[in-house]
């Protein structure tokens, strides 16, 4: 128990931490757990009586095509926190690789990495991502959804970790390393690589917001998967179908609430991680 | 440093980033020419006669001939590197082609049209937001500033997390369905004539104030952030002692030490936002029925109006290329330290 104190200790000091920790934590048990006490069945279109307000029997309402608004989240929020997290191990796994190699190695092959990252990360990665998407419309699945966005989704990190690691190449435990005669992936791995952890856990909150973000931003123009509820798409049929001069507050409102819960539970996670691993800017007022 | 040697500094950088700019526009060009052709090998001619034989208007025993007719028109039937370098040379000159779902209507018409609408609802939203965001996060990293300033961080986390086009249907909803303060959709009333008179600019403001409300909300929660941070230390460094140990006002010393000198980072950030910041608006003018790019991007991806959707998005590429570059040219003359004389920046 010794452990969990410490741990419980510190999100004291680091509250950001720990609240972010707490919504994500909210989030993930709402999509674990609602399948048992929600029948996910009447996700389906047609599968209730349609265009209800919120009551006791139906807490977030109904929509135009019949589908109970809290199964289409419990069914829904996973699916959309899965092309996050697909899409930001993906990004974060390429720059994670990139970035290590790029800067430990230096040489051309950081020539190409930088110029490439550098290149595109002045072009707006939704407008290449509505370009890719709208090519293979009707093929779009959450996975293949997670794949489109991840193909823009490693710059950043790449960045970030190339620069860490330019700052680390020179110190001295890198140079005790190299003199006793580890190889470079040895060093990259053992002396590297356990530094930067708490960097690289805030560059994946980082990665998943946005991918997250990128996804819904697509699924907002309905370029999304046509035939599952995540809440992007729940979005866009609200959107289309005018839900909002029709006076169905709850069909457009209920997906913005968990969407705002997930991305200020990323950020503040992101900016508590950051804090952990940058003591020196830390207590901002 | 001499001057002619700063000079050649300069020039040398200059052409380095034009350079940089040319690679974009290349590789946006060859985005837009292999993208569609990597798909499932469709064909959007035949699609097209294909739809409109469905809906009655051709034959279809004419179809095979057509196709042939069309693919010599638009060069379909040249090997691909001569479409490619073809396409390139459309693209250098902005020759978009046509709209697919309105035939006689050229791309390039379908945006210029619309251009104006979204740089003038950018320029204003972007400009509010970046004043008023960099003005509260300064303020809510002062040690001088009220308490309720200083408590500001989750508000303004909050404000940033969420997307504009999100903080748009809520802005929607409450300002303009429930207290009717704003009309609801569209760039101008219907039925108003779109001539150069008083009451048009009126309608016209009249019109934008809800969508950027939408795009300033979330830009100043972003700014703020940023600005935050930086003068967090930027208060801890010993001129601002000094200053105040000379005891210059606290107002001078918020004004010319701590806002302006943390303030730098927040243009380069700006150079940097604003790929987000456009990809943003897009999706806030479909909500709003703007008539901007974005709902000519939205209808164009509604009709698989394919030329319309690369039209777009090649345009939004090299729009916000050639201002990210014009910005990286000004930065020298922001900040003298920055000097653009190496390669590792």
């Amino acid at each position: 128990m010794h452990r969990l104190d410490q741990i419980l200790y510190y999100l004291r000091e680091n509250p950001m931490l720990g609240a972010g920790g707490v919504l994500i934590l909210f989030i993930v048990l709402f999509g674990t757990l609602g399948p048992l006490f929600v029948d996910t069945e009447l996700a389906r279109p047609l599968s209730t009586t349609s265009r209800l307000a919120p009551s006791w029997d139906h807490p977030f309402g109904t929509d135009d095509a019949g589908r109970d608004l809290l199964s289409v989240m419990v069914v829904g929020v996973p699916l959309t926190m899965r092309v996050g997290l697909l899409a930001g191990t993906v990004g974060l796994g390429v720059g994670i690789f990139l970035g290590f190699t790029s800067g430990y190695l230096g040489g051309t092959f950081d020539t190409i990495v930088r110029g490439v990252v550098d290149t595109l990360l002045t072009v707006p990665g939704l407008v290449v991502l509505i370009s890719i998407a709208s090519t293979i419309r009707e093929e779009i699945s959450v996975n293949i959804m997670a794949m489109v966005v991840a193909s823009l989704a490693w710059m950043w990190p790449t960045r970030v970790i190339r620069a860490q690691v330019l700052t680390m190449r020179e110190r001295a435990y890198v140079q005790m390393a190299k003199l006793n005669g580890m190889s470079t992936m040895e060093i990259i791995w053992k002396e590297l690589f356990p530094n930067l952890l708490p960097y690289l856990a805030a560059l994946f909150a980082n990665a998943v917001n946005y991918a997250i973000l990128a996804s819904i931003g697509l699924e907002a123009l309905g370029l999304g998967p046509q035939n599952d509820p995540t809440v992007g798409m729940t979005i866009y049929w609200a959107i289309t179908f005018s839900a909002l001069i029709r006076g169905m507050w709850w069909w457009w409102a209920i997906p913005i609430l968990f969407i705002g819960l997930v991305f200020v539970g990323l950020l503040m996670i992101a900016a508590g991680l950051d804090e952990l691993a940058n003591p020196k800017q830390r207590k901002a007022v | 440093m001499p001057v002619n040697e700063w000079l050649a500094m300069r020039w040398n950088y200059i052409i380095r980033r034009v350079a940089l700019f040319l690679v974009v526009v290349w590789a946006a060009a060859s985005l837009n020419f292999f993208v569609p052709r990597l798909g499932t090998g469709r064909d959007p001619i035949r699609e097209k006669l294909g739809q409109l034989a469905a809906s009655g208007g051709l034959r279809q025993d004419g179809i095979e001939a057509m196709v042939k007719a069309y693919q010599a028109k638009f060069g379909l039937d040249k090997p691909l590197y001569e479409q490619y370098l073809n396409f390139l040379g459309d693209t250098l000159t902005l020759d978009l082609g046509y709209s697919l779902a309105n035939y006689p209507a050229r791309v390039s018409d379908l945006i210029g049209n619309a251009m104006p609408w979204t740089i003038g609802l950018m320029f204003i939203s972007v400009l509010m937001g970046f004043v008023f965001g960099t003005l509260l996060g300064a303020l809510s990293a002062w040690p001088g500033s009220p308490r309720w300033l200083r408590n500001m961080a989750v508000p303004l986390m909050t404000m940033s997390a969420i997307p504009p086009y999100l903080l748009g249907l809520i802005v929607l909803y409450i300002l303009g369905l429930k207290l009717k303060l704003f009309p609801l959709s569209g760039g101008y009333s219907p039925g108003m004539l779109a001539i150069a008179s008083f009451e048009y600019y009126v309608d016209v403001v009249h019109h934008s104030i809800l969508p950027a409300l939408a795009i300033v909300l979330q830009a100043v929660g972003f700014w703020a952030l940023g600005m935050r941070g930086m003068m967090v230390s930027t208060s801890g460094e010993d001129y601002i002692s000094l200053a105040e140990a000379n005891g210059l006002r606290n107002r001078t010393i918020f004004l010319r030490f701590g806002l302006r000198n943390a303030m730098l980072p927040q243009f380069t950030a700006l150079g940097l936002s604003l790929a987000n910041v456009v990809a943003g608006q897009v999706i806030v003018e479909v909500i709003f029925a703007y008539p901007g790019i974005g709902t000519v991007l939205f209808q164009a991806i509604q009709a698989s109006d394919y030329t319309v959707i690369n039209g777009v998005v090649l345009i939004l590429i090299l729009a916000i290329g050639f201002v990210t570059m014009m910005m990286d040219f000004l930065y020298p003359l922001l900040d003298p330290r920055i000097s653009h004389h190496r390669s590792d920046g």
